[in-house]
C-alpha cells in the first residue's frame, strides 16, 4: 500500500550520466497537476463521519458551558466529544518526558490557554452538518486577563533555546569593554512580529481503527516520531500505526511534530466507532500547530576606525506559550557569521496566553538575521563603508563563537558572484540618492544567508531484483521540496542503475524510519542512508558474484568492482562483468536486499563549523509620497554544498527568498492585546507574498565540495533562502528612503516622512 | 429540503439531488462527487486553491453555493487533460518547476487557464502576476508559474488574441 | 452555516415578495453573503437567489447617453467592456484593483454596492459589534484600528466601506435602481449609505425585500473620461482592500479645471465623496497648488479613531497623486497593475 511513483515518459527525466546534479523535473509533478496526487483530506474510507473542532474564543480562563444539547439536536450530528466523555488516554497530554514532546490539548480540562484551542468535537454524517454543530455548542467561559505580547509578564532566561542550545554564549574577549572604547558604536532595537506558518493544507487526519490497529492519513514532516508519540497517547505499540503521508500540502515546521487536533481526529474515530476526517478551518490554524515567536532584539556593536568589528553583543527577547516551552534561538544568529573578538548572546523570555511557538521555517535563523543583518548595514554605514567592503572586512574565517574551522565556506565566491551578478559596485553610499525614471525611490541593499548543516537520523533499504531492476525504500516525507525526485536520484546512483530501473517507496511508516524532514536535513540524512544501502546491496551482490566460481567476477575480491548500469565489473579489467540480474538468476535469488542508516559524524561535528552560506542582493521601489514598496529585484547566490537536483534547489531557494520579502514587508500577525485573539487568523489580512510581489528573482548555487558533512556532501537549502533576504530588503528599504524602520514588517505607515521629496512623474 | 441539481463536470452530465442547501460547491466536488483534485486552502475565498473553471471561468468553488450552478459546466483539475495527454498548462507547470508542494496547484492551473481564455494579459510577465494573483503559494513557485504561463501562452498562441483595449 | 430556506424566484416580483419575510437574503454570487454566512457574521433564514433573474445581465447605452448596468453583471465583465472601459475608464481600473481575477469574475455588481465592512472586530464574533449585534459596544474603537476609518464615523462604529467600485461610482454621480414590494424608485449611490451614527447595523437604507436592479451612471460621467484615475494604496501588491484609494476625474479646458470629480475609499463607513474639493477645483489651474488645496478641502474635518491618524496624511497624499494622474491623461488602457502607484505613471512602466 506504501506509495510508489513510477516514472512518466518525459524526456526530461531521462539520464544522462550520473543522476546527482541532473536538472530533472518533478517525479511526482504529473500527480500534482492532474490532481491525482492524495493529500490526507482528499482520503474518504467508506463510512467516513467529519469531525469539525469547536474552539474556544478567549485566550485564558475555563469553559464553564457547552450546549451539547443544541449540537445534537441538529441533523446529521452523530457524536459531541467533549471533557465528558472524550475515550480515555493512557498518557497525560500535558507530560512532557523530553523537550521536543509538547504539551497538547485533548479535553483533558475545562482550562482555556490560547484562542483557538480546541474545546469540543463535532462529529456528523457531513461537512456541513458537524460545521454548524460546532457553532450550536455556544460556548461560555469564565474568562481571565490575557497576557499578550512580550511586555505581558516578567520575563526569565530560559533553560536553552532552539534545539537545547545554551541561551546565552560568550566566546573572545569582554563586550562591554570593548563596546566602551570603540570609536564606532551602534545599540539599536529590532522587533519581529508572531507569524504563522500558514501551509497552504490545513492540517488534516482521516482516522480509521480496526481493533487496537489504528490506520490514519495526515501530512507529517515526522512520521516515526508521529507514530512513536500517538502510540505514547494511546498506550499502544507503534507497530500497530500506519501512517501515510505521501504528500503534505507544506509544512515549514508545522507539521514537523503531530499536533493536538491530529489527535482529536483519532479520539473522535475511537468514540464513534468510524473513520473519521478532521480537517482545521484557516483560523483554527492560529493557535494550537504552532508559530513563529515575536522577538525583540537589541544589537550592540562595536567597531574600530578602520570599521573591523571590536564586539558583537546580540540578546533577544522572545515568547514562549504559559503551558510549554519553545525557545526561538533568535540572538544566535550572530554565533556564525561576522568574525569579532568579543561576542556575547542571550535570551530572555515570558510567558503569553498563545498557543506554543515552534520551528517556523529557519526557527532563530530567519528572526536574528534580519536583526543582524539591518545592524551589520547600520554598522557598515557608522563606519562610512560600503555593506559589502564591511561584510569583507569582517569575514569570518573560522566559526566566531567556537573558533572552529568551517568544514567548508564558499561565502565569499557568494558575495562576489552575487555583487556581478546584481551590479552592485553602482551603488551609492547614502541613502535616498537613487531615483528611477519615474522618479520612485530606489534602494539597493544585502544581507548574508546562513543556515547550520544538520544531520539527524535515518534508514533506508536497498532491494535488487533478479530482473535487474532496484527498489529504494525509505519513509521520507515529500513537502515540496522535491523528496520522491532527489531521493530517486541518489537512489539510483547507490544502486548504479538508471533511474527508471528503480522504484522508490517513501511517504509511509511502514517503511525504514527517514528521520525527520526539518532543520534542512532531509535529503542530507535521509539521502547518506539510501547511498549507503545502495551501497550495502551492491556489496552483498558483489559478494555473491565474487565468491561464486561460476562468475567472471571470481577472485575479483581482491582488486574490487565497480558498478555501472546494472552491471558489475572488475575494477582491474573492465573487459570482465556481468549484469545484476545474472548474478541473482544463477544463485536463484529473487532479490537480495541490505539496510543503510545516516547519521551525522559527531567527530567531524566536534572538529568542524558547518553551515551553508549565501549572499542576497535586493532592489526596492519606494512610493517617496504614499510610502508603498515594492521589491523589484533580488539576487540570491549560496554554497550549499553537493546540489542533488538544481531545478528543485532553485525553487526551494526562490521560496525562501521570497519568504524573506514576507518578513520584511508582510505577514505578521495581529492580536488584540484584550482579548488575546488572533484579530487577522485568515489569508486575507494576514498578508502572504501574491505573484505581483515577487517580480524579477533569481537564485543561483556556486560550487562547493564539503568532504566532511557527509558522503554525499550535502548541507540543505530548505531554509536559508530566508536569512539573509530579509535584511537585504530591509536594508534596500533604508537605501530607497533614508528611514531606518526597525519593527518588522515594515509598513506604509513607517515610511510616510514628514518631508515630501519630490513628485513621481 | 432535496434540491434537485444538474451540472455538466468535466464533461460528464450529473443529476444530483442535495439534500442540504449549504454545500458549497468546493464541497460537493470533494466531499460528494469524489473529485478530490480541487483544493480547499481557506475555504474564504482568499487563496485560490479551489478555483474551478464555470461555464468557461475562473471563480473559487469555496463561496459558490452549489444549488446556484444549476445547470453550469464545471471544469476542474481532473477534466483538463485529454486521453493522457496532459494540457500545455500542466506540461508547462511542471517543465518549469511551477509548484512544490503541489496543494495550491491544481487551483493555479485552473487560474491559468481561466486567465488564457479571458486574454488580458498577452505576454507582459507583469499582467500575468497580477492575474495570477488571486492565487496564494506560500512555498513561493510565482517565478516558475509566471514562466508556465507564459510558455503555454506561447504553446496555445492565445497571446495574440490579446485585445488592444 | 446555520440550515435555511433556497428559493430561486422566477422574475423581479417573485424574488422581492420572497426576500420581504424576515431572516431572508438576497443570494447573488454569493462571494461576500457565503463569507459572511461561514463566519456565523450573518445567519439568514431563506436565501433568494437571484443570481438568473432574467434582464439583469445587461450594460445599456440610453438615448440621454446614460449607462445602465444590470445589477448581475459580473464585475470582469464590466470591466472589459470596451465601450465602459472607454467612457468610464476610472471606474474600470477600480473594478479591476478588487479583489481576484475569480472573485471578479463571480461578483457582481448590485452585491459589490452591498457588500459589508472588513472591520475585524465585525467579523470576529466573539466582538463587540454594533453593526454585527446592535447596541453591544464597538470593540474595535479601542482594538486595532489601525485600518479604521478617519471620516464620518462615531463613537458606535469606526468601520470603513470596503468597495473599490464604489469610489467612483460615488465620485461620477452614480444612481441606483431599487424593486421593492411598492414598486421601483431610485437614489443616488451616495444616498444609498445612511450617514455612520444613529444605526451603525444600517449599511444601507433599503427596505426589506428591496432588490438594487441596476446602476445608472449619467452622460456626465464620460466627460471626465480623458482625465481620470483610481488610486489603491495597499499593503501588497495585489489582492488586499484598500488602506486608502481615490477617485479623481477633471474636466480641463485650456489647463484649467472646468469641472472635478472626486471620492476617497477606506476612510469612511462609505464611499467618500470630496464636493468641498471639488469646489475648490473647479476653475483652478491643474497644477499642484491646486491639488493640494482641494486634498486639504477633502480631508477637512478628519479625525483618527484610533492609531490611525497616518490614514489623513496619506489620504492627502493620494488625492494630489490622484488628480495629478488624472491631470496628465488617462492610459489608453488600465495598467497591469491595476490602481497601483507602480504602475500610475502613464500606466505603462512596470517591471517585465
Amino acid at each position: 500500500m506504501s506509495p510508489e511513483i513510477n516514472l512518466t515518459r518525459d524526456p526530461a527525466h531521462l539520464r544522462h550520466g550520473s543522476n546527482i546534479g541532473q536538472p530533472l523535473t518533478r517525479r511526482e509533478g504529473m500527480l500534482k497537476v492532474t490532481g491525482a496526487a492524495g493529500y490526507a483530506a482528499d482520503n474518504h474510507p467508506p463510512g467516513m463521519l467529519y469531525a469539525v473542532l469547536a474552539t474556544a474564543s478567549i485566550a485564558r480562563g475555563r469553559v464553564t458551558s457547552l450546549d451539547v444539547e443544541a449540537a445534537r439536536r441538529h441533523p446529521g450530528v452523530v457524536e459531541v466529544m467533549t471533557q465528558m466523555n472524550r475515550p480515555p488516554l493512557a498518557e497525560d497530554p500535558d507530560a512532557k518526558t523530553n523537550p521536543f514532546m509538547f504539551r497538547m490539548d485533548l479535553l483533558q480540562n475545562d482550562r482555556v490557554r490560547y484562542a483557538n484551542q480546541a474545546i469540543a468535537v463535532v462529529i456528523a454524517e457531513t461537512l456541513e452538518a458537524a460545521t454548524e454543530g460546532a457553532v450550536l455548542l455556544s460556548p461560555r467561559y469564565e474568562a481571565e486577563p490575557a497576557r499578550v505580547g512580550l511586555d505581558s509578564n516578567e520575563s526569565y532566561a530560559p533553560p536553552a533555546v532552539g534545539v537545547g542550545n545554551p541561551a546565552s554564549v560568550q566566546h573572545g574577549g569582554d563586550v562591554e569593554s570593548a563596546l566602551a572604547g570603540a570609536p564606532h558604536r551602534i545599540d539599536a532595537t529590532y522587533e519581529t512580529p508572531m507569524q504563522y506558518h500558514n501551509a497552504m493544507e490545513p492540517h488534516a487526519i482521516v482516522a480509521s481503527w480496526d481493533g487496537d490497529r489504528l490506520s490514519i492519513d495526515t501530512p507529517s514532516q515526522g512520521m516515526a516520531m508521529a507514530q512513536g508519540r500517538i502510540a505514547g497517547l494511546f498506550g499502544i505499540s507503534p507497530d500497530k500505526i500506519h501512517i501515510r503521508s505521501p504528500f503534505l500540502g507544506g509544512g515549514f515546521g508545522s507539521k514537523g511534530l503531530v499536533k493536538g487536533p491530529q489527535v482529536l481526529g483519532i479520539l473522535a474515530a475511537k468514540l464513534v466507532g468510524r473513520p473519521v476526517k478532521l480537517v482545521l478551518r484557516r483560523e483554527q490554524m492560529y493557535g494550537p500547530v504552532g508559530h513563529r515567536s515575536p522577538s525583540r532584539q537589541r544589537l550592540r556593536i562595536a567597531a574600530a576606525a578602520d570599521g573591523r568589528i571590536a564586539a558583537i553583543d546580540h540578546h533577544a527577547r522572545i515568547a514562549t506559550s504559559s503551558f510549554d516551552d519553545f525557545y526561538e534561538p533568535a540572538a544566535d544568529a550572530s554565533h556564525t557569521l561576522y568574525a569579532s573578538p568579543a561576542l556575547a548572546t542571550s535570551h530572555e523570555a515570558v510567558r503569553t496566553d498563545v498557543g506554543t511557538p515552534l520551528f517556523m521555517r529557519a526557527p532563530g535563523e530567519a528572526t536574528g538575521s534580519i536583526a543582524l543583518e539591518s545592524a551589520i548595514d547600520e554598522m557598515a554605514f557608522a563606519c562610512g563603508l560600503d555593506p559589502l567592503a564591511f561584510r569583507l572586512k569582517n569575514y569570518a574565517e573560522v566559526e566566531p563563537a567556537t573558533g572552529k574551522p568551517f568544514s567548508s565556506k564558499a561565502l565569499r565566491e557568494c558575495y562576489a558572484q552575487g555583487a556581478e551578478r546584481f551590479g552592485w559596485s553602482k551603488r551609492s553610499l547614502q541613502p535616498r540618492t537613487m531615483r528611477d525614471d519615474d522618479g520612485f525611490l530606489v534602494g539597493w541593499g544585502m544581507g548574508t544567508a546562513t543556515f547550520p548543516a544538520l544531520m539527524f537520523a535515518a534508514q533506508a533499504r536497498a532491494v535488487i531484483r533478479h530482473d535487474g531492476s532496484g527498489v529504494m525504500e525509505s519513509g521520507t516525507h515529500d513537502m515540496g521540496q522535491g523528496a520522491w525526485t532527489a531521493f530517486a536520484q541518489i537512489a539510483a546512483d547507490s544502486l548504479a542503475l538508471d533511474l527508471d530501473r528503480v522504484a522508490f517507496k517513501a511517504g509511509s511508516s511502514d517503511l525504514p524510519d527517514a528521520g525527520i524532514a526539518g532543520g534542512s536535513a532531509h535529503t542530507a540524512t535521509a539521502g547518506t542512508a539510501i547511498h549507503n544501502a545502495g551501497a550495502a546491496v551492491i556489496g552483498k551482490l558483489a559478494e555473491l558474484a565474487t565468491s561464486d566460481q561460476r562468475s567472471p567476477l571470481f577472485g575479483a575480491g581482491n582488486t574490487g568492482v565497480v558498478a555501472r548500469n546494472g552491471r558489475l565489473f572488475r575494477r582491474d579489467d573492465e573487459s570482465r562483468g556481468e549484469s545484476y540480474a545474472d548474478i541473482l538468476t544463477r544463485a536463484g535469488l529473487a532479490e537480495i536486499d541490505a539496510q543503510g542508516s545516516g547519521t551525522m559524524d559527531p567527530a567531524a561535528q566536534s572538529n568542524y563549523a558547518m553551515h551553508a552560506h549565501g549572499a542576497v542582493f535586493a532592489e526596492v521601489k519606494v512610493d517617496p509620497d504614499l510610502g508603498q514598496v515594492r521589491v523589484s529585484r533580488m539576487v540570491g547566490v549560496f554554497a550549499a554544498g553537493r546540489v542533488i537536483n538544481p531545478r528543485m534547489v532553485r525553487s526551494q531557494l526562490l521560496g525562501g527568498m521570497i519568504w524573506g520579502v514576507s518578513f520584511t514587508l508582510h505577514e505578521q500577525a495581529i492580536i488584540d492585546h484584550r482579548s488575546g485573539r488572533i484579530m487577522n487568523a485568515n489569508l486575507s489580512e494576514y498578508h502572504v507574498p501574491v505573484n505581483a510581489d515577487v517580480p524579477r528573482m533569481e537564485a543561483f548555487t556556486v560550487d562547493e565540495l564539503d568532504p566532511h558533512v557527509n558522503p554525499l556532501g550535502i548541507k540543505g537549502v530548505g531554509e536559508i533562502g530566508i536569512t539573509g533576504s530579509a535584511g537585504a530588503v530591509a536594508n534596500a528599504v533604508w537605501h530607497a528612503t533614508g528611514v531606518r524602520v526597525r519593527r518588522f514588517p515594515i509598513r506604509i505607515d513607517d515610511l510616510l516622512t514628514s518631508e515630501v521629496a519630490g513628485r513621481v512623474g | 429540503m432535496n434540491l434537485p441539481l444538474s451540472l455538466t463536470v468535466n464533461g460528464e452530465r450529473r443529476e444530483l439531488v442535495l439534500d442540504d442547501p449549504r454545500v458549497t460547491l468546493l464541497d460537493l466536488l470533494r466531499e460528494r462527487l469524489e473529485l478530490t483534485g480541487t483544493k480547499k486552502g481557506c475555504d474564504r475565498g482568499q487563496c485560490g486553491a479551489c478555483t474551478v473553471l464555470v461555464d468557461g471561468k475562473r471563480v473559487n468553488s469555496c463561496l459558490a453555493l452549489a444549488a446556484s450552478q444549476d445547470g453550469a459546466e464545471i471544469v476542474t483539475i481532473e477534466g483538463i487533460a485529454q486521453g493522457g495527454r496532459l494540457h500545455p498548462v500542466q506540461a508547462a507547470f511542471i517543465e518549469h518547476d511551477g509548484l512544490q508542494c503541489g496543494f495550491c496547484t491544481p487551483g493555479q492551473i485552473m487560474s491559468a487557464i481561466g486567465l488564457m481564455m479571458e486574454a488580458q494579459t498577452g505576454s507582459d510577465p507583469e499582467r500575468i502576476r497580477e492575474a495570477m494573483s488571486g492565487n496564494l503559494c506560500r512555498c513561493g513557485a510565482y517565478a516558475g508559474i509566471t514562466e508556465a504561463v507564459l510558455e503555454a501562452q506561447k504553446m496555445l498562441g492565445t497571446s495574440k488574441t490579446e485585445r488592444a483595449a | 452555516m446555520n440550515r435555511f430556506d433556497y428559493v430561486r424566484p422566477a422574475d423581479t416580483a417573485e424574488a422581492v415578495a420572497a426576500a420581504s419575510e424576515p431572516g431572508a437574503a438576497y443570494l447573488a454570487a454569493g462571494t461576500n453573503l457565503l463569507d459572511l454566512m461561514k463566519g456565523n457574521i450573518v445567519r439568514p433564514t431563506r436565501l433568494v437567489d437571484v443570481s438568473r433573474l432574467p434582464g439583469l445581465d445587461r450594460i445599456e447605452w440610453q438615448a440621454d447617453g446614460s449607462l445602465r448596468i444590470g445589477a448581475l453583471v459580473r464585475n470582469a465583465d464590466l470591466a472589459h467592456d470596451a465601450a465602459f472601459a472607454k467612457s468610464c475608464p476610472a471606474i474600470a481600473e477600480a473594478l479591476l484593483s478588487g479583489a481576484s481575477a475569480q472573485l471578479r469574475n463571480a461578483a457582481t455588481v448590485g452585491g459589490n454596492l452591498l457588500q459589508r465592512t472588513r472591520c475585524s472586530y465585525f467579523y470576529d464574533t466573539a466582538s463587540r459589534c454594533n453593526k454585527r449585534a446592535p447596541g453591544t459596544g464597538c470593540d474595535a474603537r479601542e482594538g486595532d484600528n489601525r485600518l479604521h476609518a478617519v471620516l464620518g464615523w462615531s463613537e458606535g462604529c469606526i468601520a470603513t466601506h470596503p468597495s473599490d467600485f464604489c469610489v467612483p461610482l460615488a465620485a461620477f454621480d452614480a444612481i441606483v435602481e431599487i424593486e421593492g414590494r411598492n414598486g421601483r424608485r431610485e437614489m443616488a449611490l451616495d444616498a444609498l449609505y445612511p450617514p455612520s451614527g444613529a444605526a451603525p447595523e444600517r449599511d444601507n437604507v433599503l427596505k426589506p425585500g428591496e432588490l438594487i436592479t441596476a446602476v445608472r451612471l449619467p452622460a456626465s460621467a464620460s466627460a471626465f473620461a480623458g482625465h481620470s484615475r483610481y488610486l489603491k494604496v495597499r499593503e501588497r501588491t495585489s489582492y488586499a482592500f484598500a488602506l486608502v484609494s481615490a477617485a479623481a476625474g477633471l474636466a480641463i479646458e485650456n489647463g484649467t479645471i472646468r469641472e472635478a470629480r472626486l471620492a476617497l475609499g477606506g476612510v469612511a463607513p462609505k464611499p467618500w465623496r470630496a464636493r468641498a474639493a471639488e469646489q475648490a477645483l473647479a476653475g483652478a489651474h491643474a497644477d499642484e497648488t491646486a491639488f493640494r488645496r482641494a486634498a486639504a478641502a477633502a480631508l477637512d474635518g478628519a479625525k483618527p479613531s484610533g492609531d490611525n491618524a497616518f490614514k489623513i496624511e496619506l489620504a492627502q497624499r493620494i488625492v494630489v497623486r490622484a488628480l495629478t494622474l488624472a491631470a496628465q491623461g488617462t492610459p489608453d488602457r488600465v495598467p497591469a497593475l491595476p490602481a497601483s502607484p507602480f504602475s500610475s505613471v502613464a500606466g505603462v512602466r512596470h517591471v517585465a
